[in-house]
């Protein structure tokens, strides 16, 4: 299963929330405000890095350049561009936009 | 004549105006149009000031590239706030630290205050627009 997540984990809990559903195995891909999620440094950083070794984290690098944050992306999590997002969402069975 | 009255023939009353922005850009419209409306009060010689709370501090991040967004990067926009006499730029403290970001991150200088200075900040202006 692909869960895509598109809001600030700091102004909305759908990060959260997500996390706490997603099973083990499954993808997560962070996307426009989401991918703050996935940077260094913040308090957030500490639930993602512990849903790591279970989950495998996306963000879409488009969207990280927009908001300056492509330097400081968390070791563990996978920058993708749009034809990556188009294969991410080809090769799962199914969807869940936490929005 | 009232004071007011008084004021108005010298040219107008000038009040204290806080544009207080607290959601990240490209995610949200806010961001873009909060810096338009700011822009457009430089027109009207008021005392204005920007807050900068929760997400609002990502908008003054560094090194913004919009190209493979497709959207404009409306990030420079505040570094010519100055030239519109729009100096008084607050971010609040704890919003930088939940975030991981120090003024270095920011594409402005800025005036970092704690909750409280933030507060009272806000407390002493006529007029709070939000965004």
């Amino acid at each position: 299963m692909l869960h895509i997540v598109n809001k600030s984990p700091y102004e909305r809990n759908a990060l959260e929330s997500c996390l706490r559903l997603a099973i083990n195995g499954s993808a997560v891909l962070l996307i426009e405000d989401g991918v703050y999620g996935a940077v260094k440094g913040g308090s957030f950083e500490g639930a993602l890095q512990a849903a790591l070794p279970g989950l495998k984290i996306y963000a879409l690098g488009p969207d990280l350049s927009a908001r300056g944050m492509a330097d400081r992306v968390l070791d563990g999590v996978s920058v993708v561009d749009y034809g990556g997002f188009v294969d991410l969402v080809a090769e799962h069975s199914n969807c869940q936009s936490w929005l | 004549m009232s004071d007011q009255e008084m004021d108005m023939e010298e040219g107008g009353v000038v009040k204290q105006f806080m544009f207080v922005n607290r959601k990240a850009p490209y995610g949200t419209i806010y961001a873009l149009e909060g810096l338009e409306v700011v822009l457009i009060s430089a027109a009207f010689e008021q005392d204005v000031s920007m807050a900068f709370i929760d997400d609002g501090v990502y908008e003054l991040k560094k090194g913004q590239d919009t190209k493979a967004l497709g959207q404009k990067n409306f990030s420079p926009t505040y570094r010519a706030l100055e030239g519109y006499d729009i100096e008084k730029l607050y971010v609040e403290k704890e919003s930088m630290a939940v975030r991981g970001l120090t003024v270095e991150d920011f594409a402005v200088d800025v005036t970092v205050l704690d909750h409280a200075e933030m507060a009272a900040k806000m407390a002493e202006q006529d007029v709070l627009i939000s965004f």
